[in-house]
């Protein structure tokens, strides 16, 4: 008969020990698992992700159901232990259940430290710790507007700006003088706070607070100095305690966590505890990595190796804290007996210190750039003599860094720290398995699955890894996991051999997958249409989702349709159409885009034809690695302030445009005064108007790579602005990589050097040439759906079968 | 076992899926470029769910068009680093007519 394996607590150390156990031994034990919480186990280092809408509950599983089924785990959750009987060997549920085990492994976490104020029990007062704490916060933060978040520590801040995220006014209370005073000195705590101000924190510090005001709920907080200040929600981020309660009651050794030997044994044979909830020589850790290193240790002992001793460990911590990286290690503030070497570059934000005694480094503080975290702490671990490096630099220039580092980081260096994953286990899996992309060693080896910190170190031991087994001058990005050509080297060789269907490049040019993926089909299919300019035949079934359906997918299997509107100008005529047509589909949603149209959601498939057809209006292509819209002000033809047409050229612009294929989408803006009521600072290509002429604005971005527009040319005529956007689109077309916006690929290739290369008449006439030879290529894709019946019937049909 | 005639096998083209209704169930019926014709239940595994039948087709995979899951119609397995499975159904061809075989 099989042991029996009871764990008490399903977080991410104790899944861990159980993974590392499955591995060594798959059949020893039959494992069940209790869980206080209704999900299996997640990443909770994402949990301020989650707050910050920047990913779901879905997203950070890191155990699915089907795991726990697969690996015959029996998962009880909902279900906390309420006690532990030693002498009979069983554990007791809080639904009566009564456990037998022959191994018992505590992993009950730890809880938020929940300060003993009075009025800490009024409603509205949460910790920040688990799944259900983050779904009060956003359910406040519907019909709440203030919060005070009492803790200036990582998970504060965390909290703090997920909660202005929500659109909540944050108050952040601090005890100390300085934020995240364990981790930052006084320098780097001070540039951290002026930046969490400028996004919008307010802190009050060296504040403590006395009591929780309000009736059931929480209206505000008093302090000890009497000042008090107002709040909706209270979130409590002071620390945690480890959740020892249940070892205690059974008589098992605890002090400030559950007390561990270096084999993670407890104080009771059978009894084991790991992660947060466990004391290792006197400490307890809450970072994820240490917690893995104790989980393999007690895999070993738990199937009797009893080979590896846990040695207690010594981190660095790495942390972003909205959106700036820091990292510190070992010790932090100046003191006579360590000198210091400092850089502090108030211009880029950045700050990197260095703490010297007898010649060794005793301490990190890295803020703005952390790039050489993992060269120093390995400097500071191994105790290396620093006086040869009298030139070691902390401003490196740029490019120097790279494969050398890589190089010199030794094979069992820990490159994710959350995995425990080292550089050799890295390399050997490029190595032997061939991998070519990040995706795909993050897929092998679980290196920057959990937080994705490490994941532009990983990209570099992987350039460096494709580096050597090649040649080193050709570390490159290769499209796709189907080829090692690169994009330059695909469009080189489609001109040079005259390569003409995107079959015949992936056949010519010996494609791993015949008919390659998702990745490299609508890239090869867009070279060719940027190449062959007015003979390309289109392979629309190369296209993805939205583009071969000329409609965006919805999430439930239904489309949105968005009609052309040039410049955002509509009438009474179209307006009257849609929202007849809107009434007679049953359109659940009809909404005004942000680009200045109106958007029908939720369109069936087999309805979009009849309905673009009643529309009788082109399609916006509001889908599509093309020209989406043209926004536009209404400028001098009505506002007062206007010095220039701006609806005129807009549309000029949109009807000049439309259906081009681009690399990315690109949007565009016209504004008529430099009020710019059309954002066209923040467009792939922006129009100002000002007296006598416009500005034109490039490679501005107002999504995911947030950028501000470069002014590029201030011209007089409309026919010039005309000649220069069309060459500067016609430029980014032929040089940038597929799906890269103009944004990165104006930082790529450097606004001067786009400049200089467009101050070229000649140059710009070329590329106006054959920009405009691809334009005659296109055809209006709706109005070809209603009139070509193959086309309707590949695309758009759908078939109901009855069973009788 | 039931047999299920679903759709004509000359109007379904190749490296495309097609979606059809039988009874409760929706399925998507894919063609490949050899010519075979396979049939999956017209739901992604991803946690987030949303359609396949829109999906690019390469060789016998189809990539999710939500999320980019690369599914195998062989046997509606996903592929790493993601993981889980798609009902497959079984396919019969005859006479230009696909078949599909329901419990």
């Amino acid at each position: 008969m099989k042991k029996q394996l009871v764990m008490i607590g399903n977080g991410m150390a104790g899944v861990r020990a159980i993974e590392e156990i499955l591995k060594l031994n798959k059949e020893e034990f039959e494992i069940t698992i209790f869980g206080k919480e209704p999900y299996p186990n997640y990443n909770r280092i994402q949990l301020s992700h989650v707050l910050q809408g920047d990913t779901t509950v879905a997203e950070i599983i890191m155990n699915d159901w089907d795991w726990y089924k697969e690996n015959h785990i029996q998962l009880f959750t909902n279900e906390s232990i309420v006690k532990i009987n030693p002498e009979n060997k069983t554990v007791e549920s809080s639904n009566g259940r009564i456990t037998a085990y022959d191994k018992l492994i505590i992993a009950t976490g730890s809880s938020p430290f929940i300060l003993p104020v009075k009025g800490a029990d009024k409603q509205g007062v949460t910790g920040f710790r688990d799944i259900q704490d983050c779904e009060v916060m956003i359910k406040t933060a519907e019909s709440y507007k203030k919060a005070v978040v009492i803790g200036g520590g990582l998970l504060g801040l965390e909290a703090a700006r997920g909660l202005i995220d929500l659109g909540m006014t944050v108050d952040v209370v601090h005890l100390m003088p300085h934020l995240m005073e364990r981790q930052l000195d006084p320098t780097a705590s001070q540039m951290l706070q002026r930046e969490l101000e400028s996004q919008g924190m307010n802190f009050l510090m060296e504040k403590q607070t006395e009591e929780i005001l309000g009736e059931e709920r929480v209206t505000g907080i008093r302090f000890t100095d009497g000042s008090e200040t107002a709040a909706d929600l209270v979130v409590m981020a002071v620390g945690i305690k480890p959740n020892i309660e249940l070892a205690a009651a059974c008589g098992l050794e605890v002090n400030r966590g559950i007390v561990v030997n270096d084999y993670i044994e407890t104080s009771i044979p059978d009894i084991y505890a790991v992660g947060e909830c466990a004391e290792h020589r006197e400490v307890t850790y809450g970072l994820v990595a240490p917690l893995y290193e104790q989980a393999k240790v007690l895999a070993e002992t738990i199937v009797g190796k009893r080979e590896s001793t846990y040695e207690g460990s010594i981190t660095g911590t790495q942390l972003k804290v909205s959106g700036v990286d820091l990292y510190s290690a070992g010790e932090i503030m100046d003191d006579p007996s360590v000198k210091a070497i400092k850089v502090h570059n108030e211009f880029d934000g950045i700050y990197k210190k260095i703490l010297v005694r007898d010649n060794k480094i005793a301490g990190i503080v890295l803020y703005g750039n952390t790039k050489d975290s993992s060269k120093l702490f390995r400097m500071m671990m191994a105790k290396e003599e620093i006086t040869d490096l009298t030139d070691i630099s902390l401003l490196q220039k740029a490019g120097e860094e790279g494969a050398e580092d890589i190089g010199s980081i030794p094979a069992d260096e820990v490159v994710c720290g959350c995995n425990g994953v080292t550089k050799g286990t890295i390399v050997e899996a490029i190595q032997t398995q061939g991998l070519t992309t990040l995706n795909q060693v993050s897929g092998c080896t679980n290196a920057g699955r959990s937080c994705g910190r490490c994941k532009p170190l990983v990209n570099d031991i992987l350039m460096h890894t494709l580096g050597d087994s090649f040649d080193a001058s050709l570390a490159k990005d290769s499209l796709c996991g189907c080829t090692a050509l690169s994009r330059d080297e695909v469009v080189e060789e489609i001109r040079t051999k005259g390569l003409t269907a995107v079959k015949e490049v992936m056949n010519v040019l010996e494609w791993k997958q015949e008919e390659g993926c998702s990745k490299c089909r609508p890239a090869i299919n867009y070279f060719l249409g940027m190449v062959h300019m007015d003979t390309y035949q289109d392979d629309r079934d190369s296209r993805l989702v939205n583009e071969k359906m000329h409609a965006n997918i919805q999430k439930d299997g239904t489309y949105s349709v968005v009609p052309r509107m040039y410049g955002g100008v509509t009438n009474a005529k179209d307006l009257m159409k849609i929202a007849q047509i809107a009434e007679k589909y049953n359109v659940p949603l009809v909404k005004l885009t942000g680009g200045q149209r109106i958007g029908l959601f939720g369109v069936k498939r087999e309805d979009l034809t009849a309905v673009w057809q009643e529309l009788d209006m082109p399609s916006g292509y509001a889908y599509g690695k093309t020209l989406r819209t043209v926004k536009t002000c209404v400028g001098s033809q009505f506002c007062r302030f206007g010095t220039q047409d701006s609806m005129s050229l807009g549309m000029e612009l949109e009807k000049k445009f439309e259906r081009l294929d681009t690399p990315h989408k690109v949007k565009m803006g016209v504004s008529a005064c430099p009020r710019n009521c059309a954002e066209s600072g923040i467009k792939d290509l922006g129009y100002v108007g000002i007296d006598g002429g416009w500005e034109i604005y490039v490679g501005g971005n107002g999504g995911t790579d947030l950028r501000a527009g470069d002014l590029a040319w201030t011209v007089t005529t409309e026919a010039e602005v005309m000649e220069y956007s069309s060459a500067f689109l016609q430029y980014y077309r032929e040089t940038a990589n597929y799906l890269e916006r103009t944004s990165t690929w104006l930082e790529r290739l450097g606004l001067d050097h786009v400049k200089a290369h467009l101050a070229d008449k000649n140059i710009r006439e070329k590329l106006n040439d054959r920009l405009d030879q691809t334009l005659q290529r296109y055809n209006e894709p709706w109005k070809q759906a209603i009139e070509d019946q193959k086309v309707n019937e590949k695309y758009y049909s759908t078939k109901e079968v009855e069973l009788v | 076992m039931r047999r299920i005639e679903v759709y004509p096998y000359s109007k379904l083209y190749e490296q495309m899926g097609q979606p059809v209704t039988v009874g409760d169930s929706n399925i998507a019926l894919f063609k490949l470029s050899n010519g075979e014709v396979h049939a999956i239940e017209n739901r992604s595994p991803h946690p987030k769910g949303g359609i396949l039948s829109e999906g690019l087709v390469s060789g016998h995979y189809v990539f999710c068009p939500l999320y980019d899951w690369k599914i195998s119609l062989l046997d509606g397995l996903v592929q790493s680093p993601d993981t889980g499975s798609v009902k497959k159904y079984e396919v019969e061809v005859e006479d230009n007519k696909v078949y599909i075989l329901l419990d």
